[in-house]
C-alpha cells in the first residue's frame, strides 16, 4: 500500500543525523598495478573529510571468497574500488573522487574465455596457478557415453554462447552505515538481498564479531539475485568510513557505477556432442560448459553445479557426460541472477533440440515429446520418476501447452519480408539449493501478541517478489485467523538465526516450510489453552474463522481472542521459533549421481514472433508459459512472477548485452543497455499445472526462476524458425538477426 | 541562489535554490517528497516522473529553476491514506506492484494519460508508460490496472 502512495521508504530515502556521503574511486584499467594513490587534491576540498584506502580497513580487506573491499596492489577489472572519499555532501564526495589521482602500471588484460585458457596467459589472480576458478569444476556421468555414440545413427556437434546480462533493477545499490559507539555496534540499512551474507562480510571487514553488526533491510527496488557482492562491498566501505569518521555514512551508487561494479549473469560457452537415432531418440550427450567468471568469483561454484545437473535438459538420455568449469577474466564478473545458469543452459540445450529436429526433418514438438522424461525414466542424477519416485508431468505439459497454444508449424516459405516463427522450450528445475552447499535450512518465528496480532519473522527476505504475502497467508491459513492480524517486520539479522540467502526460489519452499512449522507449533499452543477453557481434549480441537471448537461438538466454542487473553493472563507463551532443514542430501560429486534436489519443477514455453528480415527487428507477438507449481498457493502472484520473468528472458533473447571493449564497459545506462518497455511485451498467457507434489508448504513449488528460464530459448528458437538462420550466441539483436553477426562485439573503441 | 515560486500538489512553495539544482533533488531534499526516485539520472527509466503543467517530465532532467511558476504533481499529491486515487487502488487490486520502485512514476504517467484521454486503447496505455521502466512485472498487470480504471472498473 505504501508503495502506491510514494511513502514506501527505500534505502536512498533514509537519512540520519550528521550523515556523511561517500563515493568510490574506481579503477581506470581492466588490469593494472597500482603504483601510487595521491589523495592530497581531494583532501584540499573543504567538505571532504577523509579518503579511505586498503590501509584503513581495520579487519580483513578480503571478503566473500576473494573480493576486496578496496584494491591495494592491483586492479583486476574496471569496477574495482581503489579508494573511498567521504564528504559532507554527495556533490563534494564525487568531486573528491574525481580529484584522487591514481598512478597505474597497465598489465595485459585477460578478456575472454579463450584469453584465460591460452598457455602463458597473464594471471588474473597472481596467487593462483591458472585462470580456472577453483572449485568451479563439476561433472556428471551417467551410462556409457562411448557406447551411446557407437549405437547412434548420426552425431550432431554444436557450440552456443551467451552474454553478460544485467539485473537492471530500477533501484541502484544504496547502503547506509550507522554506528553506535556506546556499544560497538553497527547497523547497515540498505538494498541488500542477503542480509546474513552482508553481516558476515561487514563484520570481517571491521574485525568484529557478526553479532555486532546488524543488517536492516528496507524496501528493496528489485534484486533478482544481484544486490549481493557489490552491495555488500559497498556496505563494508560505508561501515569502515563510518568507523573512521564517527558518523553515519551513505553510499549511493549511480546507475553507471552499479552497471560497472555490480554482478551480472555469467556468460557460458556450451560445446555439445550428441548421438541420435533416426527415429529421434537421443542416445548420448556429451557437454562441456565454460563459464566466464570475470575478475572475482563468489558464485560460479554454485551456478556451475546447478548447470552440471541441468545441462542436458529434461530428456531421457541414457548416456551422459557433462563437464563444467569457470574462468577468471579482467572483466565485469558473474554472480547470481534469476535462473542461476538455467536460462543459459536452456537456451543452448533447446537450440540444440531444434537443430537435431532440423537434421531429422522432424517437428521440434514431436522430438521433445519423444524424448521427454516420463514416469519410469531416471533423471540425469539417477533419481527415479513416476511411481515411487518424483512427479514427471512433462509429457502432459507438452501436450496441454501445444493444445492450448494451438501449436502448428507456420507454413514455409512465407511471403513478404516479415516472417512468423514459433519457438518451443522445455525445462526442468531442481528446487531450492539442493546439494549445492550441503543442507538447505532456514528458520521462522511466529509470535501471537497480547492484542491478537501475529508477528512473523523469516530468515529470508521479501525483495519485491511477494514473500510477505505468501508467508502471511501460510500463517493465517494454519492458525485459522484473518490475514489482517499478521504483522511482518522487515528482516533484521539480530532477531533470527542465519537462515541463508533468499535465492534459488527457496523463499516459499524452504522459508514457507519453516513458517508453516512455526505456525503449527503455535497452533498447538493455542489449542492447549482453548482446551483448558472448553474442558476438551486439545487434540480434538480445530480453528476456523478465529473460533476454536471440536468438530464432534461444534456448539461448544471459544473465540481466538479469548484464548489469547487467557494465555497472557495465565502466563502461557504463544510463540515458536522453528527450523526447517532438508538435511544433508546423499549425492556423489564425482559422478553427479544422487539426490541433487528433493524435487523438480517442470515447464514449457511457446512463443510466436514476427521478424522483419529487412531490419532484423523482432516483435514478440504472444507466448504461453506453462509451469508445474505443485499446488498453486496464490495464482495471481504466480502469474505476476511469470509475466515479469518472461519479459526478462525476452530481453536476454533480443536486446540485452553488456558490451565491453578491451575490458571497458560501454553499456552503462539505460540509453545503451536496453531492457524491454511496455511497448515490447507480447500477450502472455500462463498455464498452471498442479502435480500434487508434497514438497513445499501446502504442496507449493516456486515459480520465480522457472518463469524466466525458458523464455529466451523459446524466443531464439522462434527467430530461427522464422528466418531459417540459427543464431548460436545471444542476444539475437538487430545485427545478428539481419546480418548474422554482431557489429560491435569485436569493437576496439573505449 | 535564485528565488523560485511554484505550486506543488496544490500548495504554493517559495524557495531559494542553487541554479544547477535538479527538480528531482529539490523535491526530495528540500520538500522531502521522496516518492520520485532516481534510477538512472539520464531520463531513461522514468522513476523520477512528475507531472509539470499537464506534461509528464523526468524530474532528473529539469532544473528546479525551470519549474518556477509551474504546477507540479508528485505521487504524494494523489489520494491519501484514507482514500486512494482509483489508479492507486487498481494497482494494488491487480497486483501491478512488485518491488514498487517504479510504481510512483508509473501511476503518474497513467494519471496524465487518463486526464487527457479517459478511454485509451491498450496500445495508448502501453505507449503512455513506455518511458517508465519496470523490471519486475513484465508490465502486463500494470496495463491491466490502468485499463480497469479507464473502463470504470476499479474493483476486482
Amino acid at each position: 500500500m505504501s508503495k502506491v502512495t510514494g511513502r514506501a521508504r527505500f534505502a536512498d530515502d533514509l537519512s540520519f543525523h550528521g550523515m556523511l556521503f561517500a563515493s568510490t574511486v574506481y579503477s581506470q584499467h581492466p588490469h593494472a598495478r597500482i603504483k601510487k594513490v595521491d589523495m592530497s587534491k581531494a583532501m584540499d576540498i573543504p567538505e571532504v573529510l577523509a579518503v579511505i584506502t586498503p590501509d584503513d580497513v581495520p579487519g580483513s580487506n578480503g571478503v566473500m571468497r576473494g573480493f576486496l573491499v578496496l584494491a591495494g596492489e592491483k586492479v583486476k577489472y574496471v569496477g574495482d574500488g581503489v579508494a573511498l572519499v567521504v564528504a559532507k555532501s554527495e556533490t563534494a564526495a564525487r568531486k573528491g573522487r574525481d580529484a584522487v589521482v591514481v598512478d597505474y602500471e597497465p598489465l595485459p588484460p585477460v578478456l575472454s574465455i579463450d584469453d584465460a585458457l591460452k598457455s602463458g596467459a597473464s594471471l588474473v589472480h597472481e596467487d593462483k596457478e591458472d585462470n580456472i576458478i577453483s572449485k568451479s569444476r563439476y561433472q556428471l556421468k551417467k551410462g556409457d557415453l562411448e557406447r551411446g555414440f557407437a549405437e547412434a545413427d548420426f552425431i550432431v556437434e554444436r557450440t552456443y554462447e551467451t552474454q553478460f546480462v544485467a539485473h537492471a533493477y530500477i533501484e541502484p545499490e544504496v547502503v547506509i552505515a550507522v554506528p553506535d559507539f556506546n556499544q560497538e555496534f553497527m547497523t547497515i540499512y540498505g538494498s541488500i538481498q542477503n542480509p546474513f551474507s552482508a553481516r558476515a562480510a561487514v563484520a570481517a571487514a571491521l574485525g568484529w564479531s557478526v553479532g555486532q553488526v546488524k543488517i536492516v533491510q528496507n524496501a528493496v527496488g528489485g534484486t533478482f539475485g544481484g544486490k549481493d557482492e557489490c552491495a555488500i562491498l559497498n556496505a563494508c566501505r560505508a561501515a569502515i568510513a563510518s568507523i573512521k569518521t564517527h558518523r553515519p555514512v551513505k553510499l549511493s551508487l549511480s546507475r553507471e557505477e552499479s552497471m560497472v561494479e555490480g554482478p551480472k549473469r555469467h556468460p557460458y560457452r556450451f560445446n555439445f556432442k550428441v548421438g541420435v537415432k533416426k527415429d529421434g531418440s537421443i542416445l548420448a550427450m556429451k557437454s562441456e560448459l565454460i563459464a566466464q567468471g570475470g575478475a572475482y568469483n563468489n558464485k560460479a561454484q554454485f551456478t556451475n553445479w546447478r548447470a552440471s545437473i541441468h545441462a542436458t535438459g529434461p530428456y531421457n538420455i541414457p548416456n551422459i557426460e557433462t563437464r563444467v568449469f569457470g574462468v577468471y577474466t579482467n572483466t565485469i564478473y558473474g554472480g547470481a541472477m534469476r535462473g542461476f545458469s538455467s536460462p543459459q543452459c536452456i537456451f543452448a540445450q533447446e537450440s540444440l533440440m531444434d537443430e537435431i529436429a532440423q537434421e531429422l526433418d522432424m517437428d521440434p514438438l514431436e522430438l521433445r515429446r519423444k524424448n521427454a522424461l516420463s514416469p519410469g525414466h531416471t533423471l540425469p542424477d539417477g533419481q527415479l520418476l513416476g511411481e515411487g519416485g518424483l512427479p514427471a508431468p512433462l509429457p502432459d505439459i507438452i501436450d496441454n501447452t501445444a493444445r492450448k497454444f494451438k501449436y502448428s508449424k507456420p507454413a514455409q516459405p512465407q511471403e513478404g519480408s516479415v516472417k512468423k516463427g514459433i519457438g518451443i522450450a522445455c525445462g526442468f528445475r531442481g528446487a531450492g539449493l539442493g546439494a549445492e552447499a550441503g543442507a538447505d535450512a532456514t528458520g521462522a518465528i511466529v509470535t501471537v501478541q497480547s492484542d491478537g496480532s501475529i508477528t512473523i519473522v523469516s530468515g529470508l527476505t521479501d525483495n519485491g517478489q511477494g514473500l510477505k504475502v505468501a508467508f502471511s497467508q501460510i500463517v493465517a491459513e494454519v492458525l485459522g485467523v484473518s490475514l489482517d492480524r499478521i504483522v511482518y517486520p522487515t528482516t533484521d539479522t539480530s532477531i533470527i538465526p542465519d537462515g541463508g540467502p533468499t535465492v534459488a526460489s527457496r523463499g516459499v519452499m524452504i522459508g514457507g516450510r519453516a513458517m508453516e512449522k512455526a505456525a503449527l507449533e503455535v497452533k498447538k499452543k493455542i489449542l492447549v489453552v482453548a482446551g483448558e477453557i472448553l474442558q476438551l481434549d486439545p487434540e480434538k480441537l480445530t480453528i476456523e474463522n478465529e473460533e476454536i471448537f471440536s468438530p464432534d461438538n461444534p456448539e461448544k466454542r471459544v473465540s481466538y481472542m479469548d484464548v489469547v487473553s487467557r494465555a497472557y493472563a495465565t502466563g502461557q507463551m504463544l510463540a515458536a521459533l522453528s527450523w526447517f532443514s532438508t538435511g544433508v542430501p546423499e549425492f556423489d560429486y564425482e559422478t553427479g549421481q544422487g539426490k541433487s534436489y528433493p524435487t523438480y519443477s517442470w515447464g514449457m514455453v511457446i512463443t510466436e514472433v514476427e521478424v522483419d528480415t529487412e531490419t532484423g527487428l523482432v516483435k514478440v507477438n504472444r507466448a504461453l508459459s506453462t509451469h508445474d507449481v505443485g499446488t498453486a498457493i496464490n495464482p495471481a502472484a504466480i502469474k505476476g512472477q511469470v509475466y515479469g520473468g518472461y519479459v526478462m528472458g525476452q530481453g536476454m533473447a533480443v536486446l540485452e548485452d553488456i558490451e565491453q571493449a578491451n575490458g571497458f564497459v560501454k553499456s552503462k545506462n539505460f540509453d545503451e543497455y536496453l531492457i524491454p518497455t511496455a511497448m515490447d511485451i507480447p500477450d502472455i498467457d500462463v498455464l498452471i499445472v498442479e502435480t500434487g507434489d508434497t514438497y513445499g508448504p501446502f504442496g507449493g513449488k516456486s515459480v520465480g526462476e522457472p518463469g524466466t528460464e525458458m523464455a529466451a530459448a523459446s524466443v531464439a528458437n522462434a527467430i530461427a524458425q522464422a528466418t531459417g538462420r540459427r543464431i548460436r550466441n545471444l542476444p539475437c539483436n538487430l545485427e545478428r538477426v539481419f546480418l548474422g553477426y554482431n557489429l560491435t562485439r569485436q569493437g576496439t573503441a573505449r | 541562489m535564485v528565488p523560485i515560486t511554484l505550486q506543488v500538489n496544490g500548495q504554493e512553495v517559495k524557495a531559494e535554490i542553487a541554479i544547477h539544482e535538479r527538480l528531482l533533488d529539490f523535491l526530495r531534499n528540500e520538500l522531502k517528497l521522496l516518492g520520485a526516485k532516481e534510477g538512472c539520472g539520464h531520463g531513461e527509466c522514468g522513476t523520477c516522473t512528475v507531472i509539470m503543467d499537464g506534461q509528464v517530465v523526468n524530474s532528473c532532467l529539469i532544473l528546479a529553476v525551470q519549474a518556477h511558476g509551474a504546477n507540479i504533481t508528485t505521487i504524494e499529491g494523489l489520494g491519501n491514506t484514507e482514500e486512494l486515487h482509483p489508479l492507486q487502488e487498481s494497482f494494488i487490486e491487480h497486483g501491478a506492484v512488485q518491488c514498487g520502485y517504479c510504481t510512483p512514476g508509473m501511476i503518474l504517467s497513467a494519471k496524465n494519460l487518463l486526464d487527457k484521454n479517459p478511454h485509451p486503447t491498450r496500445k495508448e496505455i502501453q505507449r503512455s508508460i513506455s518511458g517508465n521502466l519496470c523490471r519486475c512485472t513484465g508490465y502486463q498487470k500494470i496495463v491491466e490496472a490502468i485499463e480497469a480504471v479507464a473502463e470504470g472498473r476499479k474493483g476486482r
